[in-house]
C-alpha cells in the first residue's frame, strides 16, 4: 500500500510465519491499526469512529428486530407493538434502532461539515469524498425505507410523498414510480421490497465504508492544518504522526463513551422526542395527516424540495426553456438531488490551493454561513409551506447552491490566504508555544 | 379508488401548506398536568393505574378497545400489577371469538382486550403516544423537551375540555371541546365527576378520573416505561464512569506526545 512510511508487521513466532505465508491477515490488521495518523487531529476527527459504531449498532439491533417483525400491511404495525410489549428487551432494541438512526445522522452531518471546513475533499482525497457522499445517499435511502416499516401514518404518507417525487420525472416518471412501488400506490408490495432493501443497503454501506477507509489510509488523514505529513523517511513521518493505536483509538472511544451517555439518556428517558406521534397510528390510506413532516435529518433537503414553487423565476425560465417539461415539482426534485450533487462536486468547484479553512480568512465566513443555512433550512423544512417560510426556504436554498457554485470557485481567485505552517510538527510546536505563553509559561519548552 | 388515493398523494407536497395552515388556525388548549411517570426518574403509580383501569372498564370500554394489550399484562410488575387470580377474573368479564371453537368464550389472560366496539371510536392502546399535547415554539421542540410529548396531558385536557355547547353537522351531533383539533368532537362528554366509586376512597372529581385514566392509557401505550428508565439510568451511570476512566487513560497516553516526544510504539 502506498502511504506514509512506517514500520510493518514482522511475523515472529513459527505459527505467525506459517499463517503469514498463507494469509497475511494479521499484517493487514496491524497496518490498519498502526497507521501513522497526524498528531494534531482535533475533536472533529472523532466522528468516523462514531459512524462506524452507529452502523454496527444499527445492523446488530436491526438483525434482531427483523427476527420479530412481519413485513405485511395487516401485521407490520401489530408486530412492532409485539416487539415493544412481548419480546424480551424488544422495547430497548427498537428504541436503540430508532434513535440510532438520529445519532447516525448527527454524526454524518458533523463529519461532512468537518470535511468541508478543513478541505478534506481536496486533492488527493477526492475519491474518499465521493465514496463518502455515496454512503450518505445510501444512508438516506436506508433511513427512509426503515421509517416506512412500522407502517404508521407517517410511514405510509411519507412513503407516498417521497416515491411521488419519482413520478415527477417527465415522460417515464409514472412508470418508474409504479415499478418502485410494485403497484399503483404504496401497498404490501412496497412494504415488502422496502423491508428487503432496508436489510440489504446497510451491508452495501459497510462495503463502501471499507473502501472509504482504504482510500484515506492510502492518502493519509487530512488534519486541521491541511498540511500533508512528510513522507521523505520513516523518521520524518514519525515527527508529524502518531500511530492510530493506541493514541486515537483511546481518544475516539473516550468521545464515543460521552456521546453514548447522552444517547442512552435520550433512549432511556425520552425515546420518542425525535419521532412523530402520528406514527403511533396505524397507516390508513383514507386519512391524510394534517401535516406530513419527514424525520429531522431530511428536513434541510425537504425544505429545498419545497422551496421551488411555480412562481419562482428560475422555475418559470426552466419551464419556458424546456417547453414545459421541467415543471415546478420536477424542478424541486432536481434541486433536492442537486443540493447533494454540488456537495459531491466540491473537490472540483473549490479552486483554492489552500486546504484548511483555518488559513482562509474569507472562506471561514462563508462556511459558517453555510452551517447556519443548513440549520435554517432544517427549521424551515418543519414549518408549513406558507409565507414567510416559503420565501425563507428559497433564500436558504439559493445560498446552498451559491456557496458551492459561486463562492467556492471564486474564493480561490480573490482570497489572500494566511501563511500556513511548514509542517505538522511546526504547527503543533507553535500551538504549544502560544498556549504556554498565554497560560504564563508553566514549563520552559526546549526547542528541538 | 386507488387511483384517487395516488392522485391525492401527488398533490400532498403542495397541499401540506393548506393542511398545516388549517391546523394552525384552531388553537388546542392543553394544560400541563403533573404525572408520577414524568422526568427521568418518574415511574407509574400502581394504585393510579388500577384506578385508571376501573375508569376505562366502567366507562371507556363501552366503545373503545385496547387491541394491543393482553390481559396478562395487567399482572406485570411496572403496571397495575393485579394478583394472578384477579387478572383471570377480570379477563373472564370479556368474551372473545375463538376460531377453534368457532364460537365466543370467556377471555383468558393470554387473550387481548377486544377491539373498539364502535367503529368511529379509535382504539386506545397507543393513544397516549399517538397524540402530542405540546409542540413548538416555532417548531423548535423546546416545549416537548421540557414538558414531554404531552399525550396524557392531552387526554386529560380533552376529557375535561367540554364546554357544553353542541352543534349538528350532516346529521351527527358534535360537542364543543377546547382541547380537540377543530374545536368540535363527535364523542359526547364521557366523564362528569363521581362516575365511578373507588374502593380506596380516592377523590372522584372529573379531573381526578381523567388523570387516572390518562395515566392508565400511558401505561397501555408504554408498558415498559419503568424498566426502560431503569435501564437508561444504569447505562448512563455506567457510561459516565467509563468516560471518566477513558479520559484519564487518554490523558496519560497523550502526555508524552504533548510534551513533544515522538510516539513510542505500543507493545
Amino acid at each position: 500500500m502506498a502511504g506514509i512510511p512506517h514500520d510493518h508487521y514482522e511475523p515472529k513466532s513459527g505459527g505467525e510465519k506459517w499463517l503469514h505465508r498463507r494469509l497475511p491477515v494479521v499484517s493487514l490488521l496491524y497496518d490498519t491499526l498502526m497507521i501513522p495518523t497526524p498528531k494534531n487531529l482535533n475533536w472533529m476527527w472523532i466522528w468516523g469512529i462514531i459512524l462506524t459504531f452507529c452502523l454496527a449498532l444499527q445492523i446488530a439491533t436491526g438483525i434482531v428486530l427483523a427476527m420479530h417483525y412481519t413485513p405485511h400491511v395487516d401485521q407490520a404495525f401489530a408486530s412492532v407493538e409485539h416487539i415493544m410489549r412481548n419480546v424480551n428487551g424488544g422495547y430497548m432494541l427498537r428504541y436503540l434502532h430508532m434513535n440510532g438512526a438520529s445519532l447516525f445522522f448527527i454524526a454524518v452531518y458533523a463529519h461532512i461539515f468537518r470535511g468541508l471546513y478543513y478541505g478534506s475533499y481536496k486533492e488527493p482525497r477526492e475519491v474518499t469524498w465521493i465514496i463518502g457522499i455515496l454512503i450518505f445517499v445510501l444512508m438516506m435511502g436506508t433511513a427512509f425505507m426503515g421509517y416506512v416499516l412500522p407502517w404508521g401514518q407517517m410511514s405510509f404518507w411519507g412513503a407516498t410523498v417521497i416515491t411521488g417525487l419519482f413520478g415527477a420525472i417527465p415522460f417515464v416518471g409514472e412508470a418508474i414510480q409504479t415499478w418502485l412501488l410494485g403497484g399503483p400506490a404504496v401497498d404490501n408490495a412496497t412494504l415488502n421490497r422496502f423491508f428487503s432493501l432496508h436489510y440489504l443497503l446497510p451491508f452495501l454501506i459497510a462495503g463502501l465504508v471499507i473502501v472509504h477507509i482504504w482510500a484515506f489510509h492510502t492518502t493519509g488523514n487530512n488534519n486541521p492544518t491541511g498540511v500533508e505529513v512528510r513522507r521523505g523517511s520513516k523518521e520524518e513521518a514519525a515527527k508529524d504522526t502518531v500511530p492510530f493505536w493506541p493514541y486515537y483509538v483511546i481518544k475516539d472511544v473516550f468521545a464515543l463513551a460521552i456521546i453514548l451517555a447522552v444517547f442512552f439518556a435520550i433512549v432511556g428517558f425520552m425515546p420518542n422526542y425525535l419521532g412523530h406521534p402520528d406514527n403511533y397510528i396505524e397507516a390508513n390510506p383514507l386519512v391524510t395527516p394534517a401535516h406530513i413532516v419527514p424525520e429531522w435529518y431530511f428536513l434541510p433537503f425537504y425544505a429545498i424540495l419545497r422551496a421551488f414553487t411555480g412562481d419562482v423565476w428560475v422555475v418559470i425560465i426552466a419551464n419556458f426553456l424546456t417547453g414545459g417539461i421541467i415543471d415546478a415539482k420536477f424542478f424541486g426534485v432536481l434541486a433536492m438531488f442537486g443540493a447533494i450533487a454540488v456537495m459531491a462536486l466540491a473537490p472540483w468547484l473549490d479552486t483554492s490551493s489552500v486546504r484548511s479553512g483555518r488559513y482562509r480568512p474569507m472562506f471561514k465566513w462563508w462556511f459558517w454561513l453555510l452551517v447556519a443555512d443548513f440549520f435554517f433550512l432544517m427549521w424551515l423544512g418543519a414549518m408549513p409551506a406558507e409565507e414567510p417560510y416559503a420565501t425563507f426556504s428559497l433564500i436558504g436554498s439559493a445560498y446552498w447552491f451559491f456557496y458551492f457554485l459561486v463562492i467556492l470557485p471564486l474564493l480561490g481567485v480573490i482570497e489572500k490566504p494566511l501563511p500556513q505552517p511548514e509542517t505538522i510538527e511546526a504547527a503543533v510546536a507553535a500551538d504549544k508555544a502560544a498556549a504556554n505563553g498565554g497560560a504564563g509559561a508553566a514549563e520552559a519548552t526546549p526547542a528541538e | 379508488m386507488i387511483r384517487k388515493i395516488a392522485l391525492s398523494a401527488f398533490t400532498v407536497i403542495g397541499l401540506v401548506a393548506g393542511g398545516a395552515a388549517l391546523a394552525a388556525v384552531t388553537e388546542k388548549k392543553v394544560d400541563d398536568y403533573a404525572f408520577s411517570f414524568e422526568g427521568p426518574f418518574g415511574t407509574y403509580d400502581q394504585m393510579q393505574l388500577q384506578r385508571g383501569l376501573q375508569v376505562y372498564t366502567e366507562i371507556c370500554a363501552a366503545c373503545h378497545g385496547l387491541q394491543y394489550v393482553p390481559f396478562r399484562a395487567l399482572g406485570y410488575d411496572g403496571g397495575p400489577h393485579l394478583p394472578e387470580d384477579q387478572v383471570r377474573a377480570y379477563a373472564e368479564f370479556y368474551e372473545v371469538f375463538d376460531p377453534e371453537l368457532d364460537d365466543f368464550r370467556p377471555a383468558k389472560p393470554t387473550d387481548h382486550f377486544p377491539q373498539s366496539g364502535l367503529e368511529s371510536a379509535p382504539d386506545l392502546s397507543l393513544m397516549a403516544k399517538a397524540r402530542a399535547g405540546f409542540s413548538g415554539p416555532y417548531g423548535l421542540g423546546i416545549n416537548q423537551l421540557f414538558k414531554g410529548m404531552g399525550g396524557p396531558e392531552y387526554i386529560v385536557s380533552l376529557l375535561v375540555g367540554y364546554t357544553g355547547e353542541e352543534k349538528e353537522e350532516a346529521g351527527t351531533i358534535l360537542y364543543e371541546n377546547t382541547a380537540f383539533e377543530g374545536g368540535y368532537i363527535s364523542m359526547s362528554q364521557p366523564l362528569w365527576g363521581d362516575d365511578v366509586e373507588y374502593e380506596d376512597g380516592s377523590p372522584t372529581e372529573i379531573e381526578d378520573l381523567a388523570k387516572d385514566v390518562a395515566a392508565f392509557l400511558m401505561w397501555t401505550a408504554e408498558p415498559q416505561l419503568n424498566a426502560r428508565k431503569e435501564a437508561g439510568f444504569i447505562a448512563v451511570v455506567f457510561l459516565i464512569v467509563l468516560s471518566a476512566l477513558l479520559y484519564l487513560t487518554n490523558k496519560r497516553i497523550w502526555a508524552p506526545i504533548k510534551k513533544g516526544k515522538a510516539a513510542t510504539p505500543a507493545e
